[in-house]
């Protein structure tokens, strides 16, 4: 029995270490793109790298070779402003070519500031006008399981977001149409476009809220990459057919202690000369 | 004393008396090209018993969705759908449509160019219910969203037929849905629906009116009344608001004709302006009598009081064509 445990904790470890260097690459792709820009959602790709590293690595079942490719699960991003991070997801996830990332928001470039699905391969949908993911993955979750098909679709969101009437309008269709093939990730990193969510829309007690919608719901850290392996697993195991939700706790600018809370961090402004420093931070963080 | 009517709220009929009218001809057309096409659904938001969805519902439980009184989850829900293939008749009313879903309608589904179709009940002024589900300015929100085709039928055969077409048609499209019994006028002309065309039901040397939805049966009527006070005027149908036909409506309005428009809708922002604008963008600008509702917030009432106040009744629009030929 010990063995046998033995085997399955190296194999977790193994997986770990692979995610966590998916994510760190996602995060040097981050701050390359940033520093070409001289600003944007620098903050918030850093903190969510470990949640669509886990996703991208461990998760989904996609071909990168055919972004369009029927079967595949779906991952919508309706926080369109996050496209920095997923340009980067996709990117060492095989869809986009590395050097596309160097486009990243010129002109004519396939990777604009706020994510759009009819330029980007693996862009599933337009956000950026917050609360359409959720109305979105519910009607995606209703089709795909109509056509028998196994696919997963995730909407992945952040606490801003849950301001948003839409999301709940989609949160109690999901419970009701008992969809249990759609799965929510939230991002709560804390902060919103004016200030801290608890003073904009206080939304706690999450996790009661979204149980008493008729999802399951697990909250767990969102910079741990154990904590979020176990949390998706968690989810699996759930053999109801509730739609399920992984909230994450995020820190916003993980990875880079220059970054990490640092004021007006929402659409965060960095120095010319701090992009270096973010570099190297970021490798310390590893060697540390 | 004499009977005082009521506003008969959401069920009102503005068929008139004398008139054939057909049953449920969204829900009946909905229905039959569900059978012929199995990536239709449909899929309402708390109206499907009132924009003629049962119709369809009853018939493929299995292909309809409910998605409760939730507008922006309908629509983007619907993208949802397009977006696996489907091909969603999405319903509610109007003035919900536009007023309450218009981004969900505008990022989700128009921007992508999903082959959803829009069906809003309570056009114009189809209800004496008041503001709150009267949409007199529907068209003028939605023209402005790019490639959004709107359809404004004038009756149960116009209905019938533009369902499958726009189906057919690619993108997204709005019809303003007449439901109920809706009366059956375009039946007794050599018609047939297509989309994005307009078409001339009747010739006439005096005057010619240009109308849309259900104007267009009261301009035929009209026609026929001026015709007995010595006035021959011709009526051209135009039920796609959106692209609009403009060589046949250039071509008309070439002439010394008095030029009227006749819609269900407020005479800012609809098929006044659009006429309008195509005749100027085209050389062809020339002055035209806008006939259709007031720019203000309409009063709740019987619909045919309603009709006769606001200028909709083919009594005031005979009214006004005598007066505009001088």
């Amino acid at each position: 029995m010990s063995y046998a445990t033995n085997e399955a904790e190296d194999a977790v470890d193994v997986r770990k270490s692979d995610i966590a260097a998916f994510a760190h690459r996602m995060r040097h792709h981050v701050i390359d793109m940033g520093e070409a820009q001289g600003q944007g959602y620098v903050g918030q790709a850093l903190g969510v790298s470990d949640i669509l590293a886990t996703v991208y690595r461990d998760r989904l079942r996609f071909r990168p070779e055919q972004p369009q490719w029927p079967e595949r699960d779906r991952f919508l991003l309706s926080i369109g402003h996050y496209a920095i991070a997923l340009y980067a997801a996709l990117a060492e996830a095989g869809v986009l070519d590395v050097e596309e990332l160097d486009t990243y928001a010129t002109d004519g470039s396939r990777l604009p500031m706020s994510a759009m699905a009819t330029y980007t391969p693996g862009m599933e949908i337009s956000g950026g006008s917050l609360g359409h993911g959720m109305p979105l993955a519910v009607g995606m979750a209703l089709g795909l399981r109509k056509r028998g098909s196994r696919a997963l679709v995730y909407n992945f969101l952040s606490d801003g977001e849950l301001n948003e009437g839409a999301t709940w309008e989609a949160a109690m269709s999901a419970a009701h149409y008992e969809l249990g093939n759609l799965v929510a990730v939230v991002d709560l990193n804390a902060l919103q476009a004016d200030g801290a969510t608890d003073s904009v829309l206080r939304a706690d007690p999450l996790v009661d809220k979204w149980e008493s919608f008729g999802w399951r719901a697990v909250r767990v850290d969102g910079n741990d990459l154990s904590q979020l392996l176990r949390g998706f697993e968690s989810l699996d195991r759930d053999e109801s057919s509730r739609p399920r939700i992984l909230l994450c706790d995020t820190t916003v600018g993980k990875g880079v202690p220059l970054l990490e809370n640092r004021e007006k961090a929402h659409f965060m402004r960095v120095d010319e000369h701090e992009w270096q420093i973010a570099r190297e931070q970021l490798e310390g963080s590893v060697e540390s | 004393m004499t009977k005082r009517l009521t506003t008969s709220a959401m069920i009102a009929s503005f068929a008139d008396a004398d008139q054939p009218t057909s049953p449920a001809p969204f829900g009946h057309a909905l229905a039959r090209l569900a059978g012929e096409n199995e990536e239709v659904v449909g899929m309402t938001a708390d109206l499907g018993k009132y924009t003629d969805m049962h119709v369809f519902a009853e018939k493929f439980p299995e292909r309809y969705y409910q998605m409760g009184m939730a507008e922006q989850l309908l629509f983007g829900a619907a993208a949802g759908m397009a977006e696996v293939g489907y091909v969603p008749f999405a319903a509610t009313y109007s003035v919900f449509a536009t007023r309450r879903a218009y981004d969900a309608l505008c990022l989700d589904i128009a921007e992508p160019g999903h082959n959803v179709n829009i069906v809003g009940g309570l056009p114009g002024l189809t209800t004496g219910y008041g503001p709150s589900h009267q949409a007199t300015e529907d068209i003028a929100i939605l023209r402005a969203m790019p490639g959004l085709t709107i359809v404004d039928p004038c009756d149960s055969v116009d209905t019938e037929q533009a369902v499958p077409a726009m189906a057919a048609d690619p993108g997204p499209t709005y019809l303003r849905l007449l439901r109920g019994k809706v009366p059956t006028v375009l039946d007794e002309y050599d018609y047939r629906f297509e989309l994005g065309k307009a078409k001339r039901l009747r010739g006439g040397r005096d005057a010619v009116l240009v109308s849309s939805g259900l104007m267009t049966m009261r301009a035929l009527k009209a026609a026929e009344e001026l015709s007995e006070h010595g006035v021959d005027v011709a009526v051209v149908h135009c039920p796609t608001i959106k692209p609009l036909d403009e060589a046949t409506l250039v071509h008309e309005a070439d002439s010394d004709r008095l030029l009227v428009t006749l819609e269900n809708h407020s005479v800012v922002g609809g098929l006044a302006e659009s006429v309008a604008s195509t005749l100027v963008r085209n050389n062809a600008a020339r002055g035209l009598l806008p006939i259709g509702l007031p720019d203000e917030f309409l009063e709740a009432g019987a619909l045919p009081t309603l009709h006769e106040r606001y200028g909709l009744s083919t009594d005031r629009i005979v009214r006004r064509v005598l007066d505009g030929m001088g």
